[in-house]
């Protein structure tokens, strides 16, 4: 392999991290909204949310690129293979998302947000005051683990030709006739990427616990 | 619209054709993972640490590695080692290797929070070797990750449609062929993932008939 296809291998890990990380700037406040509307019991929307959420987090994300990138044209606006990738990964990861917020919201001490609302607060400076600083630390661990999960799923945007890893290491291999390397050194970037979102899992973990836990 | 569900309809027998090899594939895969997965958990409890760290080490590795990878390294791979696989069977084996790590460290984490007081019991009773395994520490750790296992499932189904890249006919590619042929892109797909949601549906109300069993046990 030449220096000039690890270059290229490079590039893949940089287009695989601003599409990824695209999908998680995206995804992860969607998915916040949409435990919000099912934590609230809003009415139709609520149900909405819980068909969209089975619904998503059953469906293989190679197949969920291939409807966006295909189907979205035939009834609406044509849309590049990049701009499908980040809406395939943002869709499917608002859905684990939102049950990762949901649980914490759940597991949320029910005496503090009857104390918060005996002070008179508004559901808003409630949210703001009292849950959220406190749900974003109990949930971030998981919501690593979350991530970890959409960088591994991200090699099915190369079906739509985005030119991230495993398009690049693909490439290589027809250019060169030997895909054996190029691959290797593609899965290589891929556990380096990985294992930094691991390692900042367990970091999390340990500076917060549960929610309540230091109380 | 109703003309391209027409055209879907009419290739049917497609979508059924690859709907059968991700069950076959997700099934059979599971089951080899987990049974294998059980026998690399017990070299993960290994009390020996020249055993344990370096299978830790290598269930951790594969676990960093996205499924799709692990398809090409062995599709591409297993020929200069002599191996020649068909398609089919180089995604049957990426599932089967996969998915041997995740069962293993889903026993291991079940195994470590097991109570002594079962194990020291069974021993006190003269249970020792593959009988204490077999009997004792097996049924209570495969009837506590119930969920984790269900979970596991629905993630193999899903990757399974990854293979459709190194060209396995499973569900997945026969939807493509069909939109490729036709132009169908909305119908196809929409049916495909539509199968997708009614098996893992189907997987998520068998981890419920399961736990209701494992509860009946406690």
């Amino acid at each position: 392999m030449t220096a000039g296809a690890f270059i290229s291998l490079l590039q893949g890990a940089g287009m695989t991290l601003f599409i990824s990380g695209a999908g998680i700037v995206l995804g992860v406040p969607l998915g916040l909204v949409l435990a919000l509307v099912r934590w609230g019991r809003v009415p139709v929307l609520g149900k909405i949310v819980a068909v969209y959420v089975s619904l998503l987090r059953s469906v293989p994300a190679v197949t969920l690129i291939l409807l966006i990138f295909f189907a979205v044209p035939t009834i609406g606006p044509e849309i590049g293979p990049i701009t499908a990738a980040i809406v395939m990964l943002t869709l499917n990861t608002a859905a684990f998302n939102c049950e990762i917020w949901r649980a914490g919201l759940n597991n949320f001490p029910a005496d503090q947000l009857e104390a918060s609302r005996a002070f008179g607060m508004t559901p808003l400076l409630r949210f703001r005051r009292i849950i959220f600083p406190q749900l974003w630390r109990s949930s971030l661990p998981p919501l690593i683990n979350e991530m970890t999960m959409l960088i591994k799923s991200s090699p099915a945007i190369a079906v739509v030709g985005v030119v991230e890893i495993t398009r690049a290491a693909t490439r290589i291999g027809a250019q060169t006739y030997d895909p054996l390397p190029p691959m290797i050194v593609a899965t290589v970037l891929y556990v380096l990427v990985i294992m930094l979102f691991v390692g900042l899992q367990r970091i999390t973990e340990r500076r917060y616990g549960q929610i309540g836990a230091e109380a | 619209m109703s003309r391209d569900f027409g055209i879907v309809w009419d290739h049917a027998d497609l979508l059924v054709e690859g709907l059968i090899n991700t069950v076959i594939l997700s099934l059979a895969g599971a089951a080899l993972a987990l049974m294998l997965g059980a026998l690399l958990a017990i070299l993960l409890m290994s009390r020996n640490r020249a055993v344990r760290i370096p299978f830790r080490g290598m269930v951790d590795l594969m676990r960093c590695v996205p499924f799709l990878m692990l398809a090409y390294l062995v599709y591409y791979g297993l020929p200069s080692f002599g191996l020649n696989l068909d398609n089919w069977s180089a995604g049957m084996f990426t599932i089967v290797i996969y998915n041997t790590a995740y069962m293993a460290e889903i026993f291991r984490s079940v195994w470590s929070r097991l109570g002594r007081e079962s194990l020291e019991a069974a021993t006190a009773f003269g249970f020792q070797g593959p009988r204490l395994y077999i009997r004792i520490i097996f049924p209570q750790i495969f009837l506590a990750s119930g969920p984790l296992l269900g979970n596991q499932l629905i993630q193999i189904i899903k990757d399974s449609a990854f293979l459709t890249i190194i060209a396995v006919p499973e569900l997945t590619h026969a939807a493509s062929s069909i939109q490729a042929q036709y132009f169908v892109p909305f119908a196809a797909f929409i049916v495909a993932v539509l199968i997708y949601w009614a098996l893992c549906l189907l997987v998520e109300a068998g981890v419920f008939v399961v736990e209701r069993a494992a509860e009946a046990r406690r």
